[in-house]
């Protein structure tokens, strides 16, 4: 009996982990390995206490191979717990970008005001150039380094997506 | 400093011995020194001394494959960890629980590219089920155990411990494995009931059920082989084994098909492809098992049992997944059969083994022994035959090629942990060493390795360490002068242009053996064959046979890469009808 294969599709992944060397090029290399997409990527320590680290993976595929995505996220030693956040309930997601613009007159004029709109910060400036602080869905922060490309756009560095279901649940360290 | 502390090297023989290894297989170097002055220094744990380190991974693997045991290995820094890496590969594939302890350089000089440095936790990350590297002294122990307890643990797999030298020179303290809880690693034992519930259920319910298992039944103890044998006859269902799983149902049960897969049977295969339920227990729809996916069984309801969960749904969706050991799994199924008095469909069940009886009788394996020539199949046959009586426990390892396919045709199993064979990397030169590890843990039972002359030569250094241990050790090998399964593969696919395939150059094997202090026997004819093989049987010593084969016989029924189970060639005059896809050609 087969089951009609469904279209690929994002999925933000959660995974709580231990936070040891060697534990990101872990689930990197399972990735590439099994040719399995990375759309980003995020990772810090998350829990001091127990000395766990949280990746948050974006990637793409069918309902299939999504869920063979988590299960061999799972079979790793260092792994605790894996969550689909696309999947399991509603999530939000957010992106921090600092986006470096160089102008003067005008242009420099109009950079600040689309990042008013925006509610950029404006996190340093020199006589020639901003760097703008930018958070929210990828998509807003896509948006607007798209509007300051023609006014002097010269540097962006993303975050990747951090994200976190909403709700009282949490994430299982104990795995 | 306090009295009780250790030396690292000290810390881990006495975590071993904890762990209850009794023999290792391994190959000094400058950064294991402490470990072998440890070792020569204490009598609980035997070191064996191979002659290649890939060798001493394969004979691991054979000791555990044999006995359930964790295989452990112990290499020095740099080639002694990379000559280790296809056998750690060939144990990942296989589910085989090793570890592998690898020396490194001390911890300060990590990185620098110092002599005999390799990033081992790299390049074994991919090859490992786990590894770690250990830093301090004082985490010794605790990753020994765990690593014991992460290789034989849910799925089994090799898990590969670097141990710099000034951690094995540094003084610590012990710790104990009652002490040692791992934080992540809890795989799922029992199934979840009502999908065990489910599944009886439809299998009741079935009119063509099939039973396929692979080796996950071998990996969860001999009393899951009992259990299945139970299943099987509670059902009247046929059952199946994959090349990883033979032994874990007996071959001379009626019930039993034979093998499934490319080599697999007619009756098999055909039973696959037909099926209404399939129950895969502890195999995991390998590409040599399910032929081209789009037509793999399509009007089959399938059930799966495995204990690693990213194994369902991989290769082919089933109905009903069941993750759990399946000697867990198997024990509630037959109780549940039981408390709900389920029954097959008798009837229906009838006509679903008079189909299978019809294919039967195309006797899938028939072959002619006439002429002069030996058929490698008359050989493993007699094999088969004149070993089966003997009364000694019998093992067989092989090589990888048309041997080892024949290996698993002829020679019936009976029991599980008997049959040795690189099944998932497929790896040539595996059957010598893995038949020398069976024998280190089998010292009176008769341990035989079939082998293609081609891959006899990749491995056959450990004919040394053979000697040494006064191993008998037997290779039994099918001489056909040839890369058989490449020169197969070229008459099929590449209109028969032999190339470099021939094995021009072999040694005289008999004289090989004798170099060696060992036994040689030769067999050019037929008639020779049971005189060699009974020769061998009563000889003492190691023995290598060297039995020449037909150079041309090729492997049958084969499905052809990117064919369907009832597309089965059967024989050389099939293969004009149907000729290999397109898509089959990228295959391998
Ligand atoms: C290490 C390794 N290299 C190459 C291969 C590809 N290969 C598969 S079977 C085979 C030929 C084996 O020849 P032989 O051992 O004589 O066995 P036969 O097929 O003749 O029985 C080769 C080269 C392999 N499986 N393993
Ligand atoms: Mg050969």
């Amino acid at each position: 009996m087969s089951v009609p294969t469904s279209e690929a599709k994002n999925h933000t992944i959660a995974v709580l982990v231990d936070n040891e060397p060697g534990v990101l090029a872990r689930v990197i290399g399972l990735f590439s390995g099994r040719g399995f997409n990375i759309e980003s990527l995020t990772v810090a320590q998350t829990d001091y206490q127990n000395a766990l680290s949280r990746i948050t993976i974006v990637t793409t595929g069918t309902p299939m191979i999504i869920a063979q995505i988590k299960s061999q996220l799972h079979r790793l030693v260092p792994v605790h717990d894996v969550s689909d956040l696309t999947m399991d309930g509603e999530s939000v997601e957010r992106e921090l970008a600092l986006v470096k613009v160089s102008g003067v007159g005008e242009t420099r004029v109009e950079s600040l005001r689309i990042a008013d709109v925006f509610r950029a910060r404006v996190v340093d400036s020199t006589n020639k150039s901003f760097v703008f602080e930018i958070v929210g869905q990828s998509s807003k922060v896509d948006a607007f380094i798209k509007l300051m490309q023609p006014l002097g756009l010269i540097d962006v560095s993303r975050t990747g997506i951090a994200a976190i279901s909403r709700g009282a649940d949490a994430m299982d360290p104990v795995g | 400093m306090a009295k009780d502390k250790m030396s690292g090297s000290d810390i881990l023989l006495k975590a071993l011995d904890e762990q209850g290894v009794t023999d290792i297989f391994g190959y000094p170097g400058g950064a294991v020194l402490p470990i072998y002055d440890s070792i020569f220094q204490q009598t609980k744990i035997r070191h064996v001394l191979v002659r290649q380190e890939g060798g001493a991974v394969h004979a691991a693997e054979g000791y555990s494959r044999s006995t359930g045991k964790v295989g452990v290995v112990l290499v020095t820094s740099g080639p002694g960890a990379t000559n280790a890496v296809t056998g750690l590969t060939d144990a990942l594939m296989d589910s085989v629980p090793i570890v592998c302890l690898t020396g490194q350089v001390p911890t300060h000089l990590i990185g620098n590219d110092a002599f005999q440095e390799a990033d081992t936790t790299g390049i074994t990350r991919p090859c490992t089920k786990h590894n770690y590297l250990v830093k301090s002294v004082e985490d010794l122990a605790r990753v020994v155990h765990e690593a014991f307890y992460v290789a034989r643990s849910g799925r089994p797999g090799p898990v590969v411990i670097d141990l710099p030298k000034d951690v094995l020179m540094a003084l610590g303290d012990y710790t104990q494995k009652s002490k040692v809880e791992v934080r992540s690693y809890k795989p799922r034992i029992k199934g979840d009931l009502a999908l065990i519930e489910a599944a009886v259920q439809a299998i009741a319910n079935s009119k063509r059920p099939i039973i396929y298992a692979g080796g996950g039944v071998v990996n969860s103890g001999p009393s899951a082989s009992q259990l299945l044998t139970q299943f099987v006859k509670l059902t009247g269902a046929p059952c199946t084994l994959t090349l990883m799983g033979l032994g874990a149902f007996p071959a001379s049960e009626k019930q039993y098909l034979g093998m499934v897969g490319m080599h697999g049977t007619y009756e098999a295969n055909l039973a696959m492809h037909d099926a209404d339920v399939m129950v895969c227990i502890g195999a995991r729809f390998d590409d040599r098992v399910t032929g081209r996916l789009d037509a793999f069984a399509p009007r089959a309801l399938k059930i799966h049992v495995d204990i690693d969960p990213s194994s369902i749904n991989k290769n082919v969706q089933v109905d009903i997944p069941i993750v759990g050991d399946v000697g867990h799994v198997l024990e509630d199924m037959i109780k549940v059969w039981r408390s709900t008095q389920a029954k097959t469909d008798k009837s229906a069940l009838n006509g679903w083994w008079s189909e299978i009886a019809k294919w039967r009788s195309v006797d899938c394996l028939k072959f002619a022994q006439d002429g002069d020539i030996i058929k490698p199949q008359y050989a493993i046959q007699r094999l088969y035959e004149l070993t089966k009586k003997d009364e000694r426990d019998v093992y067989i390892s092989t090589e990888v090629g048309q041997h080892q396919m024949w290996a698993a045709q002829y020679f019936g199993f009976e029991k599980p942990n008997r049959w040795m064979t690189s099944g998932g990397l497929g790896t040539m030169g595996y059957g010598l060493p893995a038949a020398m590890g069976v024998q280190v843990a089998h010292p009176d039972a008769l341990c035989i390795d079939i082998a293609g002359e081609a891959s006899y030569l990749m491995n056959m250094q450990e004919l040394s360490t053979i000697k040494q241990y006064r191993l008998p050790v037997k290779s039994f090998i099918l001489n056909n002068f040839y890369m058989g399964m490449v020169r197969q593969w070229q008459e099929l696919l590449h209109g028969g242009r032999y190339s470099e395939s021939y094995m021009s150059s072999l040694p005289d094997f008999k004289k090989l053996a004798e170099s060696f202090g060992m036994v040689g026997l030769q067999a050019t004819k037929p008639s020779e064959v049971d005189e060699v093989i009974n020769e061998m049987i009563k000889t003492d010593n190691a023995v290598i046979c060297d039995i020449h084969v037909d150079q041309s016989e090729n492997c049958f029924p084969m499905i052809p890469s990117g064919a369907a189970h009832n597309e089965m060639l059967l024989g050389p005059n099939d293969k004009a009808e149907k000729p290999v896809s397109e898509e089959g050609m990228v295959l391998v």
